[in-house]
This record gives structure tokens, sequence and C-alpha cells, in this order.
């Protein structure tokens, strides 16, 4: 059973990592970030106040999109090829699976996010303090939305427009994140992350059991 | 090969609301095969899934003992992989169990990626995975779809040595089975 557990999350990893059969990988949402961290500067101008004061919070709403990016790659592609239904006749539970495919879907979206968040705040000319918490708020709240981003794909596996209807239901339940998120780093706003991590914790213990469900319903 | 068994009694099957099937009733015992015969759209597939435990039935139950292996349109291979690590993806989670000896002719096609394979080659990669996957149950939906005389005769020889080693096998198909022994349910007589 771990034996079978351990070969799905190194095929999960290695498939949503670096991409195949159409899937992009981590590369596009790291790019995509990357991308609005430097248009930003471009669009308000080189005011470096208002880059600093301001700057914080486009990093999450580029976070928070990059996250829905892959949505539509995430479960969708495996429902089609039979995946699902084979592991279930081996006994692996739905639930379990969406655990794994929630680590997955954090190592290849969130894990580089962080990594490239020092790249995005030195474009919008961010402080040392508000980097440091801009990358704890991201270790708080991606797991959170790679929670939320396996649902989604989840429950419009298989629909038609999926991808844009995904797109559009990730956003409100995204929210939540975005706003503790972001503000956490106004001044005094510490407490933000404790509730961002509160959020974040609620959408993981969820995501399995709703994901899960989906999958099974999928099959009627 | 672990002790095995497929009942089902009285069952009748739903897609969507219309019901396929009703009051179909079989059982099998190691070493027995079963032909589930009819035209298309008859609810073969359905049928399949529900034997398989993927479907609930609208009526009636389905008893199942021993591990359920199932082959159907869809190959469950990593396009993007070669042949030879996309069967060992599942090698890896069914573990080393006691398979049969598998010759579908896949050797030379084990660096070739799946996206590249034919309908038959597919088909004859489906049937390597369940067979190296050591369910006693097999659950084998249009299994000759695709494949050649020669590949035909040799699905057919490994479905006897699946029986002989004390399998069971369900064989969907709209085509005419050589098994030596094997019980036909026309499903046709069943629907409603």
């Amino acid at each position: 059973m771990i034996r079978a557990l351990w070969a799905v999350f190194r095929r999960d990893v290695a498939l949503l990592l670096f991409g195949a059969q159409g899937r992009g990988g981590a590369v596009l949402p790291l790019l995509f970030f990357l991308a609005v961290a430097m248009l930003y500067p471009f669009a308000v101008g080189p005011d470096a106040r208002l880059l600093a004061r301001t700057g914080a919070g486009v990093i999450w709403v580029a976070a928070l999109l990059a996250a829905i990016l892959p949505l539509d790659r995430l479960i969708e592609p495996d429902m089609e090829a039979g995946f699902f239904d084979q592991w279930a006749l081996r006994g692996l539970s739905e639930e379990l699976l969406m655990v794994l495919r929630i680590a997955a879907h954090w190592l290849s979206f969130g894990v580089p996010l962080m990594l490239a968040a020092p790249l995005a705040a030195g474009l919008l000319g961010l402080s040392g303090e508000q980097l440091r918490t801009v990358e704890i708020g991201l270790l708080a709240g991606t797991p959170g939305l790679a929670a939320i981003g396996v649902t989604i794909a989840a429950l419009t596996a298989g629909l038609r427009a999926g991808a844009a209807l995904g797109g559009l239901l990730a956003i409100p339940l995204t929210v939540p994140l975005l706003i503790f998120g972001a503000g956490s780093l106004q001044p005094g706003g510490e407490g933000g992350l404790l509730l961002l991590g509160a959020a974040s914790l609620m959408a993981l213990a969820i995501a399995p059991f709703a994901a899960g469900a989906a999958i099974r319903a999928g099959r009627e | 090969m672990q002790a095995c068994r497929l009942a089902v009694d009285d069952l009748a099957c739903r897609r969507g609301d219309r019901v396929l099937l009703a009051q179909l009733g079989f059982a099998l015992a190691p070493g027995e095969a079963l032909h589930l015969a009819g035209p298309n759209g008859v609810g073969k597939s359905s049928l399949m899934r529900v034997l398989a435990g993927l479907l609930r039935p609208f009526a009636g139950t389905v008893e199942r003992e021993g591990g359920v292996a199932l082959i159907d349109e869809r190959p469950a291979l990593d396009l993007h992989q070669p042949l030879g690590q996309a069967l060992d993806f599942w090698r890896r989670i069914d573990g080393d169990a006691p398979a049969l000896a598998v010759d579908m002719g896949l050797e030379d096609l084990a660096d070739v990626p799946v996206r590249y394979l034919s309908t038959g080659q597919r088909k004859r990669a489906g049937l390597a995975r369940v067979a190296q996957s050591g369910a006693p149950i097999w659950l084998l939906d249009e299994p000759l779809n695709g494949l050649d005389a020669r590949w035909t005769a040799a699905a057919h020889g490994l479905i006897e040595a699946h029986l002989q080693a004390g399998g069971i096998a369900v064989i969907a198909s709209h085509q005419a089975l050589a098994l030596a022994q094997c019980a036909v349910i026309s499903l046709a007589d069943f629907a409603p």
C-alpha cells in the first residue's frame, strides 16, 4: 500500500513539476508570476514609495493567479486516461490520492513561487522586512491554495469548459487567503499570518474529502 | 493464485435515466470464464464497470472475492513515456505478484512512447498490464478490438493460461471467442 502510494506520488510530482503530456509543469506558473512582478512597475511608474506600498499585494495576486493557471491539468488528464479507475480497483482511496496530488501540486507551484519571491521583491522594491513577511505568508498560504486548486480541478474534471469554470470557482474560494496574505503586510498586520495559516489549514482539512467525493461522483 | 469468486444476483444497471439490464444473475468459480455478448449499446461496458465496483448497481448485488483487473477502452498508460516505463509504473503499484509469463510481443516496443503505438499495440499493452497485476478476476472489455489474427490467438492463450491457473475471466465482446470452456450470456435477453 505504502509502496503503491509512493509510486503514485513520484508520478504526480514528475508530471506536475516537469510537465509532459500537454501539461506545462512548474515553469509556466513561475514565469507568469515573475512576469506580473516585472510588468507592474512599468504600469504604475517608477515611484519607489508607491511600489513598496502596493508591491506585496501584487505578489499575492500574482501568486493566486499562478496557482489557478495549471488547474485544468491537475486531474482531468488522469481521469480521461482511466488512471483513477485503475487506482480504485487496487484499493487506493480517492482521499489518499488527493492528499498526494495536493502535495505534488504544492511542490510544483508553491515552492517555486517561494524561491522566486525574492526576485519579485527586488523588482517591486520591497524591503527585507516585507520580503520576510511575504515568504512566511506564502509558506502558510500556498498549501491552502493547492488544496482549493485540487478540489476545484476534481469538481470540474470532465466538464465542458471545465478550465474556465474552474478559474471562476477558484477566485471566490481563494479570496480569504488573499485578504489575510496581503493584509499581513500592512503595518501591524502580522496577525494576518495566523489567520492565513488557519484558513489554509481549513482548506487542507476539507479538500481531500471534497475532491475524493468529486472523483467518485464523476464516475456516475 | 488467491481464492476468488464473482457472483451476481438479480442485477440491474442504469446509465443516465435508462435501465439497460435487469434481473441478470450468474456465479463464477475459479477457472471459469464468461462471455458477455450483445450488440453495441446493450450495456456491456456499464456492466463491466458495475462488476469492477466502479459503478453502483441500480438493483441487486455483486459479490467479489479477490482482486480485480480491468481493461477497457482507456489504456491508463502515460502517453509520453516509453511503453516499458509506463508498464513499470503499474508493476511498482501491483508489486511483484506471481504474474503469468506474458508474451504479447512488447519487448521490441519497450522504448517506444505509448502515444506512437497503434490501437492493437495499446490493446496488447493493456493485456500485459492485466496479466502482470496478478489479480485473479479479469474483466476484459472488448480485449480483441484492434488485434490481428496472430495476437487474437495470443490473447486467447493468455486468457486460457489465466483460467488454468485458477483465475476468473469475464469478457465483454461482440466478437466470437474461441475459448475451450466459456459460458455465454447474451445481454440482449436481459434488456428490460
